[in-house]
């Protein structure tokens, strides 16, 4: 079975926002990158899936430089092959969803696995973009998975409860967290994504059809106030609850 | 003219909230616009539901009827809705950002060439163009963006645009003949499984949070009866459901799920900034911690800074009593 993982790099989660001298984007001093955590569940699914059906997988990032420092982290996890589209350009997610069509189109995969959304834009756009521009089915928000005799059966999470989704390979599915435990890289699997070449790509697509105008932060609260610092705070906190904020 | 076609959501042949926000925006923006709004409806029996757009604005509405079409299905709603674009000429779709319109909308934008701006806060017109407010960061930041495609796709935010009512008017109700193959069906919904009773953490009015400071899971039940008085949903931090007190479910932050409840209680929660990512949005912030210097104090509009042991206990007992008044 050929497996395709479509990965991000995104800021760590503990990044503090600021805004860019553009004031489109973020502040990329002092910024470190990671693989997108949602992407971690789409990379340990296909390693799974790997290990019981036997086959080969293909990571894919459409990023900078700084995006083989993401494609490592796969790699060490056990990822076999990676493809870096590489561009300085500052594509959306139409754009970035073309390159990694264009790309996939070639290595024709029998399921193509990504998280459900890169937590920078959190646009889940990706993942279903490709799968129309294949002509393909896409299952999203995915929290189970079964692939067996040519079809998938997935969960996938909706308001207030699950669908259970079919599909007939080959297919995209965009994964949530609680499908797995991403396992941690041992040391050898760290030593040896230190040497292991990355195939590099130019971009076939570069046209976007959205465009920042701005970026902003939220409007900073006004400060709190401190009801009290034991239980006799309870019934004022009650109070004020009721008659000041009104929202009980 | 410039014309405006809004999905509006069903589940089970019944119009969600969602759906009805997301056809009155379309209303409001096409008076701004000097366009025209029509409603697009699918399911497998909808014409009768679509007369209820009637008191939001809408006086036309479309829709597509399948039997096949009563459960969702990700590629064939794909394709009806880019039909519909199309065969009603439409510049400017709208839809919700629901779990549903998620999972759609980047279909639909593909099939269109669209550019697609999801999960919409705002949006305002400026010189004849649609600008978009939109959370990135799980909210740590906003983006406004516009649109350069010929067709134009926004999807909304639940919850955020609430539904203005208007001079009722009557809906004239017109079928579109799409034609399905069983190709267009390539992935079905199967079964749907609703989970218990239990009210979704993105779904409640209000949210009770529980943290690392109550010490074990053994503990938890204190967040729980304190949702329960107050009718909430009880959330976690990504702490304790690494530690396997919670289910993925439940958490609140960045990756997990963004609530803007109108009430959020935080107990035993020091505010890392994936938390408060997820939550800072909430209209009234309570926060209970024994560390008067957690972060969590920053984005709270009240606070007690005490044990959440001898705290939650008393705040459940007080609230019975005033509940019951």
């Amino acid at each position: 079975m050929k497996i395709a993982i479509c990965i991000s790099q995104v800021p760590d989660t503990t990044t503090k926002v600021k805004i860019g001298a553009d004031g489109k984007s973020i502040d990329p001093a002092g910024v470190t990158y990671i693989i997108n955590p949602y992407d971690e569940f789409a990379v340990e699914a296909a390693l799974q899936l790997k290990e019981k059906q036997g086959g080969e997988t293909i990571a894919l990032i459409v990023g900078k430089e700084v995006s083989k420092e993401v494609m490592r982290k796969a790699y060490a996890m056990g990822i076999e092959k990676g493809i870096l589209i590489k561009t300085d350009l500052e594509l959306d997610s139409y754009a970035v969803a073309r390159n990694l069509a264009d790309v996939l189109n070639e290595i024709n995969p029998d399921i193509i696995i990504c998280g459900k959304q890169s937590i920078d834009y959190d646009d889940h756009q990706v993942g279903s973009l490709v799968a129309e521009m294949l002509g393909i089915p896409s299952i999203s928000v995915v929290v189970g998975l079964t692939v067996e005799g040519g079809k998938v059966s997935a969960e996938r999470e909706i308001e207030g409860g699950k669908e259970v989704v079919e599909a007939a390979l080959p297919v995209v599915i965009a994964t949530q967290r609680g499908l797995n435990n991403p396992r941690y890289p041992n040391l050898k699997g760290i030593m040896q994504a230190k040497s292991k070449p990355i195939e590099e790509r130019q971009p076939t697509y570069t046209d976007n059809k959205t465009e920042i105008l701005s970026m902003s932060l939220p409007k900073p609260k006004a400060k709190g106030k401190i009801v009290g610092t034991d239980v006799s705070a309870v019934p004022e906190l009650v109070k004020m609850l009721r008659e000041e904020a009104k929202v009980i | 003219m410039v014309k405006i076609l809004v999905f509006v959501e069903s589940r089970d042949n019944k119009i969600k909230n969602a759906g009805i926000e997301a056809a009155s925006k379309a209303y409001s923006v096409s008076k701004e616009l000097g366009a025209e709004a029509e409603a697009l409806l699918i399911g497998s029996s909808v014409t009768s539901i679509a007369n209820e757009l009637g008191a939001y604005g809408i006086s036309k509405a479309f829709v597509i009827e399948d039997s096949r079409l009563e459960k969702y299905s990700t590629t064939a709603y794909a394709k009806a809705i880019a039909e519909a674009v199309k065969a009603r000429g439409a510049d400017i779709l709208f839809l919700s950002a629901t779990a549903m319109g998620k999972d759609v909308a980047p279909r639909v934008a593909a099939r269109l060439e669209a550019g697609l701006a999801v999960d919409c806060t705002n949006l305002k017109i400026e010189n004849g163009e649609i600008i978009a407010t939109r959370p990135v960061y799980a909210g740590k930041a906003y983006i406004d963006l516009k649109i350069n495609s010929p067709v134009k796709i926004f999807s909304l935010r639940p919850n955020v645009f609430k539904p203005q009512k208007s001079e009722k008017s009557n809906v004239s109700v017109e079928k579109l003949d799409i034609a399905f193959d069983d190709k267009d069906f390539s992935s079905q919904v199967k079964e749907v499984v609703v989970s218990s009773e239990k009210l979704d953490v993105s779904e409640a009015d209000i949210v009770v949070s529980g943290g690392r400071g109550l010490k074990g899971p053994e503990h938890f039940y204190l967040v729980e009866d304190l949702a329960k008085v107050l009718g909430g949903a009880a959330g976690a931090s990504r702490a304790i459901v690494d530690a396997g007190w919670r289910p993925h479910g439940d958490q609140v932050g960045q990756t997990g799920k963004t609530v803007s409840p109108k009430l959020y209680i935080a107990c035993g929660i020091s505010g890392a900034i994936q938390h408060l990512a997820g939550m800072s949005s909430s209209k009234c912030i309570v926060a209970i911690n024994k560390d008067k210097d957690a972060p969590i104090f920053q984005v709270a509009d009240y606070g007690i800074v005490g044990d959440v042991f001898e705290i939650l206990p008393a705040l459940t007992e007080e609230l019975k009593k005033v509940m019951a008044n």
